[in-house]
């Protein structure tokens, strides 16, 4: 009797057990991302609203939720030091981009001539990428160092008066930082150009020297205009860069002489952290957030209406 | 391209010349800034001071090292580095663990698991490679205060792993979209289930990106100076923070030589993992931005 009664149940439990099982499986894949979504529920966009409030009160060393409407805003606009930020974020970021991109550019080029060695010398030209922008900022700080660096070094060979005192001196110390950075930066856009010119078909360069076009103007005309894909990324990535350099500045130069090399990022930690104006820190981190929409939006707007097209 | 290139012509000969030459000057300009600092960290004091940034050094030591690792001053300390160097290593080795994980589970679901809502979820993550981390310092602070993680490595752990989590999830959603989903629907049919099909199918050809995202992570993590400086205390900092410290501290003597030393200690960790995994360095870059 039992026996004859046992399968039934026991395949109904096993039914029930797989819906179970089923519906478990149906939800774990959310349920795997969940914590990761929150979180960036969380640290990212809650903490940037959070920002913004902050931004709106007239917070000191603490924060507090006495709410002044956009006064910060106004405050960080007639503020002299956030205007020598902002024009040097300009300055800095724009001569970064194009040397960077000129670089890149020549350099992938020239290694796309199959060279020998081609791997080491792409290795020598990109290891800067893997250092800590600390790391940099403390080389750079000794070999332009005036009083025993590459002034000096010139000078010993005889050249009395070569003066290269950019580190010290406030009109100049602003392209200090971007030697470094381009030093630094500089052969990741040559990878990414190398990797750029290496899916363009062989068969256009084959096609053009049968029409007798010279490999300049086959670089000109046909290569570099194809290319303007990787140009696009390599500017929206140096840009974000730009915006975020901190650390660059802060081993390199200090933000001085003075605050002649303020950026943005610096400004907003020495005034959130050392000079407790939390509101017009938080304005200023958010006045950077704007920056770096301003260049992601038409980036993912052209991407997406490019893949759409495409 | 070959046809242009192999004619030998007296020309095209002087002109390759000139292409080799054009390249190995600018290797030995970028690196210039990694001899001089070699140099530098193996050089006396006073041979310094008196000039020749390029010149070999006449006596060779290595007190500089010594001292950049146990007993330079940073800050109001004068341990050197080694602890900071500790601190650094106990910093990056969890959060790359988790992150990485976190990020293959990620990966895996949005692509293989496709929910109703995985593209959003994606782009939400995605979201998070892209802000100014100015913009979550001061909230942070707060929180890490909050949870008793101030000044403390787990509390930069904790930093890394939320803010690596984009990253991690781009690199393998990126990896695994390209894998043909087949393989998958065969064996969701023979009734492996969601982890059984990730831990048998998916994660023993996870080996190059799995690199990939290790790198990636290694090299921001330990090379990170912003959330170290904001969060961490003075028994917490890493390495970029300290040698920060030692090269601005400005009691006594400037000694360039151990701040050299201590600039090659910090970078040595990153430089190794490049020499020995550039490849998987270059696609870590490339991948979190071309495909951005």
């Amino acid at each position: 009797m039992s026996q004859t009664d046992s399968p039934l149940p026991r395949s109904r439990a096993k039914a029930g057990r797989h819906s179970l099982s089923g519906s478990l499986e149906r939800v774990l894949p959310r349920l795997v991302v969940a914590p990761s979504l929150a979180v960036a529920l969380f640290f990212v966009y809650g903490y940037m609203l959070w920002t913004f409030i902050l931004s709106l009160t007239d917070s000191g060393m603490l924060p507090q939720y006495d709410f002044i409407g956009f006064a910060q805003y106004t405050r960080l606009f007639a503020n002299e030091r956030w205007n020598v930020a902002a024009t040097n974020l300009v300055v800095f970021g724009g001569l970064f981009i194009i040397l960077c991109l000129f670089l890149g550019l020549v350099l992938a080029i020239l290694l796309d001539q199959r060279i020998r060695q081609e791997g080491a010398l792409r290795t020598i030209y990109l290891y800067p990428m893997a250092l800590s922008l600390i790391v940099t900022g403390v080389v750079w700080r000794w070999i332009l160092n005036p009083g025993l660096g590459i002034q000096s070094l010139v000078r010993s060979w005889g050249f009395e008066d070569f003066t290269f005192d950019w580190l010290v001196n406030p009109d100049m110390a602003i392209y200090a930082l971007v030697i470094a950075a381009v030093w630094q930066a500089s052969g990741f856009v040559m990878a990414l150009f190398l990797a750029g010119l290496r899916s363009i078909d062989d068969s256009l360069f084959k096609a053009a020297a049968l029409d007798g076009a010279s490999l300049p103007k086959v670089y000109w005309r046909i290569v570099i205009p194809c290319l303007r894909p990787v140009v696009f990324s390599a500017v929206m990535i140096l840009a974000h860069i730009a915006i975020k350099s901190f650390d660059l500045v802060m081993a390199l130069t200090g933000g001085g002489p003075g605050y002649a090399t303020d950026l943005p990022a610096t400004f907003m930690y020495t005034y959130t952290f050392t000079r407790g104006e939390i509101g017009l820190g938080s304005a200023s981190a958010i006045m950077m957030l704007c920056g770096v929409l301003a260049i992601l939006v038409p980036y993912l707007y052209s991407e997406l209406r490019g893949n759409k097209h495409g | 391209m070959d046809n242009v290139i192999r004619r030998r012509t007296p020309g095209a000969r002087m002109l390759r010349t000139g292409l080799y030459v054009l390249l190995m000057v600018m290797a030995l300009v970028y690196l210039l800034p990694l001899v001089v600092m070699l140099l530098t960290s193996l050089k006396p004091l006073e041979e310094i001071r008196a000039g020749g940034l390029l010149s070999l050094p006449d006596s060779l030591t290595f007190s500089a090292w010594l001292k950049a690792w146990g007993s330079a001053c940073t800050g109001t300390r004068c341990e050197g580095l080694s602890g900071y160097f500790m601190n650094s290593v106990s910093i990056v080795v969890p959060a790359v663990a988790i992150s990485t994980l976190m990020g293959a589970l990620n990966g895996y679901a949005l692509t293989k698991w496709r929910f109703r809502g995985a593209n959003l979820c994606f782009a939400l993550l995605l979201f998070g490679c892209f802000i100014p981390f100015q913009v979550v310092l001061m909230p942070m602070a707060q929180t890490l205060g909050w949870l008793g993680l101030a000044s403390s490595t787990s509390g930069l752990v904790l930093v890394h792993v939320v803010y690596g989590i984009a990253f991690t999830t781009l690199f393998f959603r990126n990896y695994y979209v390209s894998i043909p989903d087949e393989m998958i629907s065969a064996a969701k049919l023979d009734g492996a289930g969601f982890f059984r099909v990730f831990w048998r199918i998916l994660l023993p050809i996870s080996g190059p990106i799995i690199t990939v995202s290790v790198i990636w992570q290694f090299t921001q993590i330990w090379n990170d100076f912003l959330f170290g400086v904001a969060f961490a205390g003075f028994g917490s900092q890493p390495v970029t923070v300290a040698l920060n410290n030692l090269v601005n501290t400005s009691t006594g003597v400037k000694e360039y030589n151990v701040d050299m030393a201590g600039a090659l200690i910090a970078a040595l960790p990153t430089l190794v993992v490049y020499v020995v995994a550039g490849k998987y360095f270059v696609r870590g870059l490339t991948a979190g931005s071309v495909k951005g």
